[in-house]
């Protein structure tokens, strides 16, 4: 474009605005939808395939849905879309398994307590968080109490009975309790300048991370009373807790070795120097850094062990998918796998899609870098 | 004695011998009190640790074998034919994973703001909900929503997708396919020597020859050559409706394709991010430089950020395969006769052997992870930066 030099003497340009097209709605769509042929090609593609997506899921899940119905044949009378009357029909075992309806109180008040317990350990700068730390530290065994019974005139619940959503989150708390310090063990183990303790460390974390979870809960259901005392016999559940928090404490343990590795040697050569002894330097520079960017990592892992909680229904325990599959052996439901396993998949992506949202905001929160 | 122990104790050396020690005796009471344990419960129960069960009969029909197998055959080759399996399973999911990973790894940076939008929400959709629930719904969707064979959806009259599974059509070789082979090898020997041409050719003078094409119609058009010339010596088998079923051609059942399709898109996911993250860590500089001397997108693309991405890609994916490989061990929730399902599901029922399957069957797991973990050692090793 000629720019009229009589009109705008040099270095006199007035301030134009930017070429209609390039800015606001219009601009948008242009840069990020329609840049190129392919791109409008691929765009025009996609919002035919989201279009095709969205229509069938809405018809299916809710407009010719059927959300209560006394079994399959009456629900297909009805609509032809999803059969919802498989899971409203049992919403109280998908939540709690066959715990005793008058003790479900019990469960509840230990859920609520689950929130106040971890809110001081997922967010830093919570108010009276120190007091509130105190309560975290006891919680495990208020929750056991509360759960089990056997206390305080409590009527003790058997274990078989636990199930729903409410199994999932026993073992899966649990573990990943219980796996973060002996992750940490192991990891310090690996970097151990002790022989021994290095390759026992090392034997372990290779073993538990070269075999599927599964073969190990069978090993737990099967051949785990063998390396036992004769005569003792203790409960599946407690022996799958144990195997879920052996198999994620290797995984932990590798994400927090890599952080351990990342910290510059200057660090270590620093603490020597001011005379720190080896707990010292670990309590002190090692770990804090060295937990600080693993936390994604970590994370990372607890979503996995979270959502390998599911494989406990190959050996017999009812976590909200063994529950589906007990709904889908009842002759009345036969055959609405669909509807099920899509709920139970819903639950399970709500959960560990906040979990991974989470992450990220505490990584953000915690990085010291200069950007 | 107390002195004495002082002493030790401040000295670094012997402070880590005497801690070793200490772990040492430990163990060795640890390992002592187990196997006293299981020497006590095996006499109680009044069993011994042998492994000739594995060469009785099984007695068990495996419905998906790679080698012949029929319920007379002892308990080792049904474990043959398990691991078998799980490799099929195995090296097919990371096929489709494998592509299907790049290609919305790939549609997650596209510049077109809708389709990395989709891409993103596949990926979160997918990797949030555990494996075992994507086997059994493609599993549930196969036997619940798919046609009997009598209705099956056929495509063009050759292969037909029904509730038992999906039939393919089946080459069928004869006498003479010998020539085929031959020609196939000499097209992949003349390709390879080609390539090799190619290279030091474009080292030397600076030419440049269409390889990809050349050498694609040599792969393609020598073993076609061949087909007519030794007398067209293979026919296909298509599947037909026979009774209630289908007979002939090549059935792959409900199980595999649910295993394969479930574990290869949830892997997919996971290789998406790898690949994306692997990209995006290349430097902004590298691109522009590229650009800059007037490279091709596409060859920007092919010689300067995917061998560098390279680097950052493989171990993770690496970890990945081993992953869907663990993962296939969930067949045993559908049936599909794995590894775990035969010498760790039913030979264990059968024979009542839970320590000896188990060993197994950890040891089997074990060796092939270490194996392709040390491998991804090696190959770490050899493509690092070398940092000066």
């Amino acid at each position: 474009m000629e720019i009229d030099n009589k009109k705008y003497p040099p270095g006199s340009y007035p301030d134009l605005p930017p070429p209609p097209g390039t800015i606001g709605v219009i601009g948008w769509l242009k840069n990020n939808l329609f840049s190129s042929i392919n791109n409008s090609l691929l765009t025009i593609i996609s919002i035919y395939l989201v279009y095709l997506l969205v229509d069938g899921a809405i018809n299916w899940f809710v407009l010719d849905a059927v959300f209560d119905a006394n079994d399959k044949p009456s629900c297909r009378k009805i609509g032809d879309g999803a059969c919802w009357a498989v899971i409203t029909r049992r919403v109280d075992q998908f939540i709690y398994g066959f715990y005793p309806h008058l003790e479900r109180w019990r469960v509840d008040l230990t859920f609520v307590m689950l929130f106040i317990a971890a809110a001081p350990l997922l967010y830093p700068e919570l108010v009276l968080r120190k007091y509130l730390l105190w309560f975290s530290g006891i919680y495990p065994f208020i929750a056991f109490i509360l759960i089990k019974g056997g206390f305080f005139g409590l009527e003790l619940i058997d274990t078989n009975l636990f199930g729903g959503a409410m199994l999932t989150l026993i073992i899966g708390v649990t573990s990943i309790a219980c796996s973060l310090p002996l992750g940490i063990v192991l990891a310090l183990g690996r970097q151990s300048n002790l022989r021994l303790v290095k390759v026992l460390s090392v034997c372990f974390i290779e073993f538990m991370r070269g075999v599927p979870l599964i073969t190990l809960l069978f090993v737990a259901s099967t051949m785990l009373n063998y390396f036992l005392p004769p005569g003792t016999n203790f409960n599946l559940l407690v022996r799958v807790i144990i195997m879920m928090t052996f198999f994620s404490a290797a995984y932990i343990a590798e994400v927090i070795r890599g952080g351990i590795q990342a910290i510059p040697k200057g660090q270590y050569e620093a603490a020597d120097a001011i005379g720190l002894t080896y707990w010292q330097t670990t309590r002190f520079i090692t770990l804090p850094q060295a937990l600080k960017i693993s936390i994604p990592g970590i994370v990372n892992t607890f979503i996995g062990l979270y959502k390998d909680t599911t494989l406990v229904v190959i050996i017999g325990l009812l976590d909200p998918l063994g529950i589906g599959r007990a709904a889908l052996a009842d002759t009345k439901w036969n055959g609405l796998s669909t509807e099920t396993y899509l709920f139970v998949a819903l639950i399970f992506f709500i959960s560990c899609f906040a979990m991974s949202r989470y992450s990220l905001w505490l990584e953000k929160k915690l990085s010291t870098d200069h950007k | 004695m107390f002195l004495n122990f002082n002493k030790i104790w401040r000295n670094e050396k012997s402070r880590e011998i005497l801690i070793q020690v200490i772990v040492l005796i430990g163990l060795g009471w640890f390992i002592a009190w187990l196997a006293g344990n299981v020497a006590g419960n095996f006499e109680r129960l009044g069993k011994d640790l042998s492994y000739e069960f594995l060469g009785i009969p099984a007695g068990y029909d495996i419905n998906q074998y790679l080698i012949p197998y029929n319920n007379r055959d002892t308990h080792l080759r049904a474990a043959i034919v398990g691991l078998l399996n799980t490799g099929l399973v195995a090296i097919f999911g990371i096929i489709i994973a494998t592509i299907f990973g790049l290609f919305l790894g790939v549609l997650r940076l596209s510049k077109n703001w809708l389709a990395s939008k989709i891409a993103y929400w596949y990926v979160e959709f997918t990797r949030n909900v555990p494996i075992l629930l994507h086997i059994l719904l493609w599993h549930g969707i196969i036997i619940n929503t798919l046609p009997h064979p009598k209705r099956a959806i056929d495509f063009g009259e050759m292969a037909f997708l029904t509730n038992r599974g999906f039939y393919l059509p089946k080459p069928i070789t004869e006498s003479g396919i010998e020539i085929i082979y031959l020609f196939t090898i000499i097209g992949i020997i003349f390709s390879v020597v080609f390539y090799k041409y190619t290279k030091k050719l474009q080292e030397n003078t600076g030419k440049q020859l269409p390889v990809f094409w050349i050498n694609l119609s040599v792969l393609i058009l020598l073993p076609v050559i061949a087909f007519f010339l030794s007398g067209m010596p293979v026919s296909l088998s298509i599947p037909a409706l026979k009774g209630f079923n289908f007979r002939g051609g090549f059935h792959l059942s409900p199980e595999l394709i649910a295993l394969t399709f479930a574990l290869a898109i949830y892997t997919a996911a996971f290789i998406a991010e790898i690949v994306r993250a692997g990209i995006l860590a290349i430097d902004k500089g590298q691109r522009e430089a590229a650009e800059s001397i007037g490279l091709k997108q596409n060859r920007v693309m092919s010689l300067i950020i995917l061998p560098q991405a390279r680097r950052v890609i493989i171990p993770p994916l690496t970890s990945q395969y081993l992953n869907l490989t663990k993962n296939s061990s969930l067949a045993i929730a559908i049936g599909y006769m794995d590894l775990v399902a035969t010498l760790g599901g039913i030979s264990l029922n059968q024979t009542g052997r839970e320590m000896e399957t188990m060993v197994l069957v950890l040891l089997i797991y074990l060796s092939v992870s270490l194996s392709i973990s040390s491998f991804m050692n090696w190959y770490n090793h050899k493509v690092k930066l070398v940092d000066r």
